[in-house]
């Protein structure tokens, strides 16, 4: 099944080789793909629909990972819809694209790498290898909508759409994580088997249902769906109507034998399903595009899976994978109506189309059997589906749980009337006479765009008259679920029940549904009366510019660019981490001396008052002497703590560097205010309260250092071992100065890293004084400074 | 017996501070004088660290019990070469700024105060949403059918 999947992936990344010379060939050998995987499904038909087929591939034995699939009766269906959908669809695009079309090459080979992880998706049973596919499909999702982001309507969908789904897919992938730790293992199989129970699986599932809920645009997340029609056509039709907004319905249906008694699982399906359904069909009546209007009836569609596939009764998921597989081979060939329709007439507009049913008799029947079995209409496979849904729920109202089996079974039904009426407006929409309307002249379709649509509804007829057919695909995946009495063990799919109770609510459904359409006038009337308080997409938009906002505030904040700042933070940080832990950790030690030597005093003396005259001075050269003070006060202090190494390297440090700065001083001006009389800066003069806080924070820093070192200095016990071992063996490097064997011997290795660093500093000085000495000779002249920015700057 | 003592803990304390208050000041001169003046902490430190005043570590003028702790003096000795190698090349680059910009002041990034005053990013999303919708429907059948004749890119033209 992995060779499937990267087989898919491969090909793919080989096609545009192929759609530089045909963009139709390369359409053509992306169906084969696609053809062959359901022909490799069916093959393994028995195994399916028995045991199921298993496969392991190990992915990473060291961190435990692998990619696990199966194939049984769920993911068979699906294949039928990835595969067989997914054939027709791409054969659709071969003659759907124009022959020279720029998005061409880019659809058929991401077509097709959808399609590949699509089929990983849901062959997974493994939580993580199937968290990989449905992301994969979320980024297909992406580009297939955003196109070549020329259009703003693109960028805008395909942002929408990945947000909203790759948020679900990050709270999915924490809810993974969660049940697949409390269940001791991923494999969805075994989850299933021994579902996990207690606060973490309990969270855990909520977020999955998360992840389900937005992949498969139910409210409040779902006008991502209808914004995502700018894509092509089929696109359209083969990722947002046949396969990927499944994938939440499947993942619900793969976890409810594990979870459908529980009520942080049910609840929230049925609630939002049902809301979800009742939403889509309500918009479906008042669209105007036909696109557009088929979109909210696969949102409306998909909250109706939900609450099926959620129901964890044996007749409803009966009816689920029913419905599943009719919704996929009505709503594909549908939209491929659509794609004609617009193709050969350039709208897709309900107000502008008028007597296509005369101008494309052929056409109008397969729409006519495909939205009749949306409707459910007897004979076709959308009626079976309707009636075991309806007799799921009646039947629990009736012998179970009355609330919840009539709550659903008359939402259903009143969804189900919403739907015959959005299935009644497309027809009409589309080839329906309009009084008023110039009847529109179509071009004839082309044949490869009509013979996909024609195969895809006739299937949903041919299903729908052979029910026995799809009782063999549906009853071993209803067989996870336990049935409570006779009736659910021996229910059946059928074309003729009796006359019984859903018998009349079918009926009923159709009777107002179409009542619903000739009275359309009067419905769109109240649509435009009610207000609309909410709005799930301006929702949508207040969060997204809140976060945009919030984000660009917090930068602003936070990268305010001022070195002060910066510093400030850091020297805070400083006190606040390592200074709490000397406060709580670290003890004053006792013997500490006020004075070692008295001639600690004088110096220190010196220093203290250099350093702190530093503060207050003007004067640059000023400042330089003082430093050259405190330089020498402190290698006086060396000489007093028997250092006299020290000291001597710090005297002639000190020097070298008075010489340096004597050298640069000498071109910079004498105060330190004065800097450059343009200086532009000079309007926002240090305040006095800035001015306090930094001599504040910089006091408290340097007080923190000081009892840093005291308390870590009293903190040590002995010398280290390693000092005395110096100065055992400095006779042996052959030198009396313990010091200079140290640098010259033990550590000569540092010493030459020492060096290194000397070297590079001098090369870097000496490029940067030559520099500026090159710039000044190559101005003939030469002159100040200012003068050399003038010409430099 | 080896705690710094309370004079010396003072001399730290002012370097430290001083050192700190003029690294947090604006002009290039004065950071270059604070990090001068904390190397000199520093290296301070880190001697003092090793001990209080004992007899230099040199063979044959005192015993090796009263010698003062080798190892941390051969450290400071590192980092005061380092310290003057690192100063020289700062004083140049400072040098070398102040020719080329005529400032001797470390500036706020312009970039950054442009980002502070925004409401929201550039390329905003909202932006994109609160435009006007094209022309051409790209969902269309139409618009499938378009070839690359750089003619027909509309005029939202992002660079491809």
């Amino acid at each position: 099944m992995l060779a499937l999947v990267v087989a898919h992936l491969v090909v793919a990344a080989l096609l545009p080789l192929v759609s530089r010379r045909s963009r139709r060939a390369a359409f053509g050998i992306a169906a084969v793909l696609p053809a062959a995987t359901l022909v490799w499904g069916f093959a393994h038909l028995g195994a399916a629909l028995g045991p199921g087929l298993e496969e392991t591939v190990t992915w990473s034995s060291a961190l435990d990972l692998e990619l696990g699939f199966r194939l049984d009766a769920l993911g068979l269906v699906m294949i039928v819809l990835v595969g067989g959908l997914g054939a027709l669809i791409l054969a659709y695009s071969a003659w759907y694209f124009g022959k020279d079309s720029r998005d061409a090459p880019r659809n058929s080979a991401l077509l097709l790498a959808f399609a590949g992880a699509m089929l990983g998706l849901v062959l997974a049973d493994d939580l993580l290898t199937l968290y990989v596919f449905w992301e994969l499909t979320s980024i297909a999702s992406f580009l297939l909508v955003g196109q070549g982001g020329l259009h703003r309507a693109n960028r805008r969908a395909a942002v929408q759409a990945l947000l909203v789904t790759v948020l679900g897919g990050l709270a999915m992938l924490l809810g993974i994580v969660f049940v697949g730790e409390s269940a001791g293992t991923y494999r969805i199989s075994e989850i299933v088997a021994a579902p996990p129970v207690g606060g973490l699986a309990a969270t855990g599932i909520a977020l999955i249902l998360v992840g389900a809920l937005t992949k498969s645009a139910q409210a409040p997340f779902h006008p991502w769906l209808p914004a995502a029609m700018a894509a092509p056509t089929p696109v359209s039709a083969y990722l947002h109507a046949a396969s990927m907004v499944k994938a939440g319905v499947v993942l619900v249906g793969r976890l409810s034998p594990g979870f459908a008694d529980r009520a942080e699982w049910w609840v929230p399906i049925a609630v939002l399903g049902l809301v979800t359904m009742l939403i889509g069909g309500w918009r479906a009546l008042h669209e105007t595009d036909l696109k557009r209007l088929l979109a909210f009836g696969t949102v409306s569609q998909l909250g109706f899976l939900m609450v099926l596939f959620g129901s964890g009764d044996r007749i409803g998921e009966v009816a689920a994978l029913t419905m599943l597989l009719a919704h996929g081979l009505f709503k594909a060939p549908l939209f491929m109506v659509v794609g004609i329709v617009d193709k050969v007439t350039g709208t897709r507009e309900v107000g502008a189309l008028s007597g296509l049913r005369r101008g494309l008799p052929g056409l109008a029947v397969a729409a006519v059997l495909a939205a009749a079995s949306m409707a459910g209409v007897p004979f076709l496979l959308g009626f079976l589906g309707k009636e075991a849904a309806f007799e799921a729920f009646v039947h629990q109202g009736l012998y179970y749980d009355p609330a919840r089996g009539w709550v659903l079974a008359l939402g259903l039904l009143t969804g189900s009337v919403l739907t015959v009426a959005y299935s009644a407006r497309f027809l009409w929409g589309a080839f329906a006479d309009k009084p008023g309307v110039e009847p529109v002249d179509p071009k004839r379709p082309a044949r490869g765009l009509l013979v996909p649509t024609w195969t895809a509804a006739v299937a949903g007829l041919v299903l729908g008259c052979v029910p026995p057919l799809v009782n063999a695909l549906a009853q071993p995946y209803a067989d996870a679920y336990p049935a409570t009495d006779a009736t659910e063990a021996d229910y059946h799919l059928a074309l003729w029940h009796g006359f019984s109770l859903p018998l009349l609510f079918s009926v009923v459904a159709l009777a107002v549904g179409l009542a619903l359409h000739v009275g359309r006038d009067r419905i769109t009337g109240l649509h435009r009366t009610l207000a609309h308080p909410l709005s799930a997409q301006r929702g949508y938009e207040v969060v997204v510019a809140g976060l945009e906002r919030a984000a660009t505030q917090v930068t602003g904040r936070v990268q305010v660019g001022s070195l002060p700042v910066y510093l400030g933070v850091l020297l805070c940080t400083v006190l606040v981490l390592p200074g709490i832990a000397l406060l709580t950790g670290g003890a004053w030690p006792r013997d500490q001396s006020l004075v070692s030597s008295l001639l600690q005093l004088p110096l220190g003396l010196i220093v203290v008052v250099a350093a702190l005259a530093l503060t207050r001075v003007r004067r640059r050269f000023t400042a330089v002497l003082l430093v050259g003070a405190i330089g020498y006060g402190i290698g006086g202090l060396f000489v007093v703590d028997g250092a006299p190494d020290l000291a001597l390297a710090q005297f002639l440090v000190e020097t070298l560097t008075l010489v340096a700065f004597v050298f640069v001083l000498r071109r910079l001006p004498a105060h330190f205010d004065s800097d450059g009389g343009t200086d532009t800066a000079s309007g926002n003069r240090p305040r006095r309260g800035v001015e306090m806080r930094k001599a504040v924070l910089a006091t408290v820093a340097g007080v923190f250092v000081a009892v840093a070192g005291v308390v870590l200095s009293g903190a040590r016990q002995q010398p280290p071992a390693a000092s005395g071992e110096f100065v055992a063996r400095a006779p042996e490097a052959g030198a009396d100065n313990v010091i200079a064997a140290i640098l010259v011997d033990f550590r000569a290795l540092d010493t030459v890293g020492e060096i290194t660093v000397l070297l590079i500093a001098a090369a870097g000085t000496a490029s940067l004084v030559l520099a500026t000495r090159f710039d000044r000779r190559r101005k003939a002249g030469g002159g100040t400074p200012e003068h050399e920015k003038e010409v430099l700057g | 017996m080896i705690t710094i003592n309370v004079a010396m803990a003072v001399v730290l304390a002012v370097l430290y501070s001083v050192g700190f208050y003029l690294l947090l000041q604006r002009s290039l001169m004065r950071i270059l004088i604070g990090i001068v003046v904390l190397g000199h902490g520093a290296n301070l430190l880190l001697q003092l660290a090793g001990g209080p005043p004992a007899r230099a570590p040199v063979l044959g003028t005192a015993l090796p019990e009263e010698f003062a702790d080798p190892l941390p003096q051969a450290l400071a000795l590192t980092a005061i070469v380092i310290t003057f190698a690192l100063t020289t090349y700062l004083l140049a680059l400072g040098y070398r700024s102040w020719v080329l910009t005529g400032r001797d002041e470390v500036q706020d990034d312009v970039e950054d105060r442009r980002v502070a005053e925004r409401e929201r990013p550039e390329g905003s999303m909202e932006e994109d949403a609160e435009g006007p919708d094209d022309e051409e429907d790209p969902g269309s059948a139409a618009a499938s059918d378009r070839t690359d004749e750089p003619a027909e890119v509309s005029g939202s033209g992002a660079a491809r």
